[in-house]
């Protein structure tokens, strides 16, 4: 079931016992609308990953309260409602493969659904369909997942939390360290995922090739706050604000209008991708 | 012995390595390069190619089966490996496996209180540090309570603080946003020409190797190419490819007369604008 995300004046920090840090997320207002694919960008420690964390309990909000489908993380539910969410909430951190743990990749996949109260045969079948789902196979399962390769456990690791069958998904940096070919497959797989099963899905990333291949709409954030959220081509349109944010633009983009500073050509649309450039070029006749 | 300026800083002659000697498959078979003072060299190729096992074997953590290091005029081993250390240093992919500090000025100290090195000396040493990788003002925060990219560039101050020879970095740029990553790699830049800082940098981002004096690729475990970017962009195909030899290659795919080799930025608009 496709369920929505709204946020309402939520702020958190890390707090440490009695010590108290600057906010983390200062009054954030956020609505997402169920099975989009929404790319969060933003500056090193402007809030990205502690957004997400808000949305499954992990950090609490001091203030206001985020609202996932009937569910609801504030400051004064009791921690022990917050399992619920966290089934519908499939939370994939940075560097998962750090979480593998088990001897063989099926009990590691089994151990959220076991956790959750599903029974041992229902949590191997799910292991089974989520091996498939990250492009693996079933021959995977028997292995230690110590023995596979970086792009293998993550992939593995991602399993482990799309076998809890989420309703959101939420990723931080899922691509990171990935070589380019292993990046890109995640990619597609975390779209496809998006676009069949209506997975409502949430991604951190620093690459705007990215965004702009994969995402619907863009989150922007700067200290804590929400700067800017619209669809991708919005977000892409405006060439001084990404600036002013300190943000990149895809290589296309960029490329494109190196190119129209130089031969003083203005190519017909802005272009997102190598391909779209490639046509617009040949259209104008410079290529 | 006394490094002379024609002699390389780094080389690597016919190494081979394997983790576990039961294996027959090589991790690294017959390696052979090496690197000029004051160059930066990319070294790419998929996961599992063996980049982090080479890089391993640079720093002494693993010792080859077959073959030497030479590193500053050192041959690598048990006795040198100190010696060596003291004039290389690297930063690893996931900064969290590096920290030991309780705040960050902490941290990026270590190193430096590892060498005797007199307080106020090692004082300065912190402060431009933190100030070339725009982290000073976090100077007092708990480092494991940072963000990924915060983590990141403070475990590269931390490097910077000891004014090595030599930096490895392995896949240190992953977590940055893209402009804290070109601010960091200009930085880098005017160390390498300022003090002759020999860089190797394993990477994915074909447009960071593409800005490299020379790029070594490596597939399953031996070298498939090396050579400068323009060189090595034009011969392996098969890669994923800087920009602007994606279009070149979509143009050319759409029968469009595009030159046959490698393009840099600059030559391409040049070709578009003829």
């Amino acid at each position: 079931m496709a369920m929505e995300i709204r946020y309402s004046n939520v702020s958190a920090d890390y707090q440490l016992g009695p010590i108290r840090t600057k906010n983390v997320l200062d009054d954030v207002n956020l609505f997402v609308k169920p099975s989009s694919f929404t790319a969060i960008v933003g500056q090193t420690g402007a809030g990205k990953s502690s957004l997400l964390k808000v949305m499954n309990g992990l950090i609490r909000p001091k203030q206001g309260e985020v609202k996932i489908g009937k569910y609801s993380v504030s400051s004064n539910n009791d921690p022990t409602s917050l399992k619920e969410v966290r089934k519908r909430i499939g939370m994939v951190f940075q560097f998962p493969e750090s979480q593998l743990f088990a001897e063989t990749v099926e009990k590691d996949i089994c151990f959220g659904p076991l956790n959750f109260g599903v029974g041992l045969s229902e949590a191997k079948e799910m292991a089974k369909t989520a091996i498939y789902q990250v492009g693996l196979d079933a021959s995977f399962l028997p292995k230690s997942p110590f023995s596979l390769s970086g792009g293998q456990k993550r992939r593995v690791a991602i399993a482990g939390i799309l076998a809890m069958k989420p309703d959101i998904l939420i990723l931080d940096e899922p691509g990171a360290g990935l070589d380019p070919t292993g990046k890109q497959e995640i990619l597609s797989l975390i779209a496809s995922w998006n676009k069949n099963n209506k997975l409502t899905t949430l991604m951190v990333t620093h690459e705007m090739d990215d965004v702009a291949k994969f995402a619907e709409d863009v989150i922007v954030m700067e200290k804590g706050k929400i700067i800017f959220h619209d669809d991708v081509r919005t977000f892409f349109a405006d060439l001084n604000q990404i600036q002013s944010w300190n943000l990149d633009i895809p290589e296309a983009r960029r490329f494109q209008l190196l190119i129209e500073e130089k031969t003083g050509v203005s190519l017909p649309k802005i272009c997102l991708t190598v391909e779209e450039l490639a046509d617009c070029l040949i259209e104008v006749g410079l290529a | 012995m006394v490094l002379d300026s024609t002699n390389p800083i780094i080389e690597v002659k016919d190494v081979s390595f394997r983790y576990d000697l039961r294996n027959s498959a090589e991790t690294l078979s017959s390696i052979n390069f090496s690197v000029q003072k004051g160059e930066w060299v990319a070294i790419i190729g998929n996961n599992g190619s063996g980049k982090s096992t080479l890089a391993g074997i640079l720093l002494g953590l693993y010792k080859p089966q077959f073959g030497s290091v030479t590193i500053a005029g050192y041959e690598l081993n048990e006795e040198t490996k100190w010696e060596i250390r003291k004039r290389m240093g690297i930063v690893f992919q996931n900064p969290d496996n590096q920290f030991i500090g309780s705040t960050v000025e902490d941290d990026v100290a270590f190193g430096l209180e590892n060498l005797n090195m007199p307080y106020e000396q090692m004082k300065m040493r912190v402060y431009e540090a933190l100030h070339m990788v725009d982290m000073y003002d976090y100077r007092h925060a708990d480092p494991t309570r940072l963000s990924g990219g915060q983590k990141q560039r403070v475990a590269i101050a931390g490097l910077l603080a000891l004014q090595p020879e030599i930096l490895l970095l392995d896949e240190a740029f992953v977590m940055l946003d893209p402009k804290s990553r070109k601010d960091l790699l200009k930085t880098l830049q005017k160390l390498k020409s300022r003090h002759q800082l020999t860089i190797i940098s394993i990477t994915h981002d074909m447009n960071e190797a593409a800005s490299s004096d020379r790029i070594i690729v490596l597939k399953n475990g031996t070298i498939s190419s090396i050579g400068t970017p323009k060189e090595v962009f034009s011969k392996e195909l098969d890669f994923e490819a800087p920009f602007t030899e994606k279009l070149r290659r979509i143009l050319q795919m759409k029968g469009r007369n595009v030159p046959n080799t490698y393009m840099s930025e600059e030559e391409m608009v040049e070709w578009l604008w003829k």
